[in-house]
């Protein structure tokens, strides 16, 4: 096979079978989905920043929300972490690509197509899903706008995409590691996506069947969802659950295995329970299938229900807290630096705990009463989604990104980026707990006089937030086409597979398995 | 396709003419932190930060409950971050500090497996005892049927025979700051719920078209609205005084708009105004039997079309959710379908059936004010003998 290089043109990108180029692809997809989604959330911040309605319409920003949540969840976060997968997991197992190559290919150029669909959807007569991202029926069937058909071909596409690249991820970790890398030497971010992938294959078919039977609902005159035909209405927020629920998880196991990777790095030390890192995770996999009701405290559940709903979700908190413990244990008596990758880790580690914590208060089913449905929930996911999902990624790509393209960022500008969306982020979200609690709903484009104080201000982080990544953008180009040339190990004796090879890292890498100890 | 490029531009030139607007916004309101001519929030309720203690024994006891996770939460933050930042603080390179190389303990792993358990275990005590005492909906005094509708509510004494629907009165210009708001706005309903203190009131909460849910944060109630179910939940007021919630569940459209306004008051008062409510309704069916000329049954209509049916169909009857009224086969075709679709609804559409929100007289009044406004001058009418006729022999 020998050295041959990338192809030329775009056919290189159309046709590629090479895990790094279809790694970029992703990475690169999923930032314009990453920048689109935030001008969803700008819109909405931008009309929240005062009482009353000033910019848009509030069918135009059910629009925005909906939108905002379904492009961030499945363009910006779950393609990011496909993409990081395809780059890193062949790299760190010590395989010379993915197991099943031209699916990967198919897998992420069915995506570009399935959100095309879906924002067209805004363009249509009647607009696009304006229904939330969980889209409950029946106002996503009975009153939904005419193109929530595209919405669920794309949601049909996108639940295609994620399932072929799991089936690869799983298939490319337990068959095609180095001789004697056994299961528990390999790295933490390969255990929690083989972990991810088997949830994703367990839950992206029941997302399918949802959306299937809303199709049938609206075209075919069944009535899954709908009470009038026989139907149950809450049937529906229990399918979705069933995949919603290990769907959170989805998004925030690989960044475990993110900040499991830095921590050690930067702290000069190794991990600290690494057994307990993989039984931990694989405990949160299993528990994310019996929570999924604690999202229906309100439905009006059978007293029994609400109990288990509420002690199983409780009992997430244990193995969270063992990865916090360990994340900080690694620190402890570490000889730590701060370069922008451990930044991003560490504000991880303090701002998702601090979603744990809200996490911890709306899992107590009475208290929900008063959470649920307000601007405290919307404080809860995006503390756990945003310096969780989104930090863990920025980290990764400042700390894998000289290995990729072979030259160092720029630590300053790194920083400045750090701080600002460190920031920004907290600007917006912080407040958002206090107006949740004050009695906020959400999903709603104009709120009483009270609230206006924290909402203006919320709107301000926002767009600090939501320019800074445009900041991020510019360093990532920066750092592509220059830079100081980045070592092989790039950091300061990290651990891994990847730091053996060449940076930037050669278009084929261990053609012959690598030895290991 | 053309009319998805036309729709495009419209939308893209609407979104960024207003884009543009922007700046100048925030320069403008950044100095007074509200819209000028708003009225002044009084400055205790403008930086809340926690949840309220309520007005019923649930209420403080989920707000007590609410604290004892929250400062539980705070301890265990205050140890893990501590030992965090001492570590960034004093395990730093710059400071010369030396790694260990210490990488597991399984006694200190079991350790901080068990505690947390236990503590999960010491909060769930109170939460399940709390859990069980709201879902104890027997022997209530009064049973109120609360249903949700796209964008309003209607509450139903039972065994009373007084029901009507609760409206959101704050106006277009304010939402749209063509006029000052008000210190209730988006908060404030034409009727609100009316309920006596110290008595257990039950509420029985459903839904008439999507999912709604029915929230007051003082009475510590949230419970979803849902067409097909019956959800119950109960309180009992201690203090006289208005309360106001929101819908907490996305309806559509107006889902920020549809508030809840509850007034508990003293026993007799509520007794008192209980009988002043049934007087009406017999006032109500004796309209019913009145036959009105046309300037006003359109007169009336034009107020209810204002009230119920605007918000879809657009103030000019041109549409905007629902589908334009202007020449259409239903305002300008047979009385009989028109009556019929306002009566019953259109199944599978979002058009409600308003035969039961509405009484005789309005159902009349607003069939004739559409079939002769915005040009539609039908110059007939229907009366509310004829919809209670129409209603009886269907």
């Amino acid at each position: 096979m020998g050295d041959h290089g990338p192809a030329k043109g775009f056919g290189r990108w159309l046709y590629t079978t090479n895990h790094k180029d279809i790694g970029t692809m992703y990475l690169w997809f999923s930032f314009a989905m990453f920048l689109m989604g935030g001008v969803f959330a700008l819109v909405i911040r931008a009309e929240l920043f005062q009482p009353g309605l000033q910019l848009v319409e509030p069918e135009f920003f059910n629009q925005m929300t909906t939108m905002h949540g379904l492009v961030m969840v499945f363009g910006a976060v779950m393609p990011a972490f496909v993409g990081l997968a395809n780059w890193l997991i062949p790299m760190m197992i010590g395989a010379p690509d993915m197991a099943l190559p031209r699916m990967n290919n198919w897998s992420f150029w069915i995506l570009p197509f399935a959100f095309a669909m879906l924002t067209s959807t805004l363009f249509m007569e009647g607009g696009g899903p304006n229904f939330g991202w969980t889209f409950y029926a029946p106002l996503s069937t009975t009153y939904a706008p005419p193109s929530v058909t595209y919405f669920i071909f794309a949601v049909h596409i996108m639940g295609a995409s994620s399932i072929m690249g799991s089936i690869n991820i799983i298939a490319t970790i337990l068959n095609m590691r180095a001789p004697g890398m056994t299961l528990m030497k390999m790295p933490l971010f390969v255990w929690t996506w083989l972990i991810t992938a088997y949830l994703l294959i367990a839950v992206m078919p029941v997302l399918a069947g949802c959306v299937t039977m809303m199709l049938m609902d609206i075209h075919f005159g069944t009535s899954f969802f709908s009470a009038a035909g026989g139907g149950d209405p809450i049937l529906f927020q229990h399918v979705f659950w069933f995949f919603g629920h290990p769907e959170v998880y989805i998004m925030i196991l690989p960044a475990f295995g993110i900040v499991s990777a830095i921590i050690p790095t930067f702290a000069r030390k190794p991990l600290f329970g690494y057994a307990s890192m993989v039984y931990a995770t694989a405990s949160i996999a299993f528990l994310s299938f019996i929570v999924w009701a604690h999202h229906m405290f309100t439905v009006g559940m059978p007293i029994a229900g609400e109990l288990f709903f509420m002690y199983a979700t409780m009992l997430i908190a244990v193995p969270t807290g063992v990865k916090v413990f360990n994340w900080v244990t690694t620190m402890f008596r570490g000889s730590m630096t701060f370069e922008t990758p451990m930044l991003f880790a560490i504000a991880f580690v303090i701002l998702f705990s601090i979603g744990g914590f809200s996490g911890l208060m709306l899992a107590i089913a009475p208290a929900d009463f008063q959470y649920h449905d307000t601007y405290f929930v919307v404080a809860h996911f995006h503390y756990v989604l945003v310096p969780g999902a989104i930090f863990s990624i920025m980290a990764a790509v400042y700390y894998w990104l000289p290995k990729w393209c072979g030259n160092m960022y720029d630590e300053r500008l790194g920083k400045a980026h750090f701080w600002l969306s460190f920031i920004g982020l907290n600007v917006t979200f912080f407040p958002m707990h206090f107006v949740g609690l004050a009695g906020m709903p959400r999903r709603i484009p104009d709120y009483a006089l009270q609230f206006a104080d924290f909402n203006q201000i919320a709107s301000m982080g926002a767009f600090l937030f939501g320019f800074s990544q445009v900041f991020f953008l510019f360093i990532v180009i920066k750092t592509i086409r220059g830079g100081a040339q980045a070592t092989d190990e790039v950091w300061d004796n990290p651990e891994g597979l990847e730091w053996t090879i060449a940076s930037p890292a050669p278009y084929h890498t261990f053609t012959t398995p690598p030895a290991i100890k | 396709m053309r009319l998805i490029t036309t729709q495009l531009a419209r939308k893209g030139l609407l979104v960024l003419s207003r884009a543009a607007a922007f700046p100048a916004l925030l320069a403008t309101s950044a100095a007074t932190w509200a819209a000028p001519g708003d009225a002044v929030v009084d400055e205790a309720k403008r930086w809340v930060v926690n949840m309220t203690e309520g007005v019923t024994a649930v209420s403080r006891e989920i707000f007590d409950l609410h604290m004892l996770i929250f400062w539980i939460c705070v301890g265990i933050a205050v140890v893990v971050f501590g030992v965090m930042f001492w570590s960034m603080l004093m395990h730093r390179k710059s400071v010369g500090a030396k790694a260990a190389s210490f990488h597991e303990s399984t006694m200190v792993e079991i350790a901080w497996t068990v505690l947390p358990f236990v503590i999960l275990v010491l909060m769930a005590i109170p939460a399940t005892s709390s859990l069980i005492k709201i879902y104890d909906t027997s022997e209530a005094d009064i049973d109120i049927k609360i249903v949700g509708y796209q964008w309003k509510w209607q509450y139903e004494y039972l065994g009373e025979d007084v029901s009507f629907f609760s409206n959101l009165t704050t106006s277009q210009d304010e939402i749209y700051g063509r006029a000052p708001r008000g210190e209730h706005y988006l908060l404030e309903v034409d009727e609100p719920l009316v309920i006596p203190i110290n008595k257990k009131v039950r509420f029985l909460i459903t839904a008439n078209d999507v999912l709604h849910a029915w929230w007051v944060p003082a009475l510590a109630v949230k419970r979803d609205a849902i067409p097909g179910y019956i959800n119950d939940a109960w309180t009992i007021v201690e203090e006289p005084g208005i309360y106001r919630g929101q819908c907490a569940e996305l309806c559509g459209k107006a889902h920020g708009f549809m508030p809840i306004v509850v007034h508990a008051m003293e026993e007799q008062d509520y007794n008192d105004w209980l009988v002043e409510k049934k007087k009406e309704a017999v006032e109500i069916a004796k309209m019913n039997e009145l036959i009105l000329p046309l300037d006003e049954m359109y007169a009336r209509g034009e107020e209810v079309y204002l009230q119920s049916c605007a918000a879809c169909h657009g103030v000019d009857g041109k549409g905007g959710v629902g589908p334009s009224m202007v020449g259409t086969a239903i305002t300008t075709g047979p009385m009989q379908g028109h009556v019929d679709v306002l009566v019953n609804g259109v199944q599978g559409s979002a058009m409600q059936a308003f035969g039961n929100q509405l009484s005789e007289l309005d159902l009349a009044a607003v069939v004739t004010y559409e079939r002769n406004a915005w040009g539609n001058n039908m110059g007939d009418m229907v009366q509310a003998v004829d919809v209670l006729n129409y209603k009886k022999n269907q």
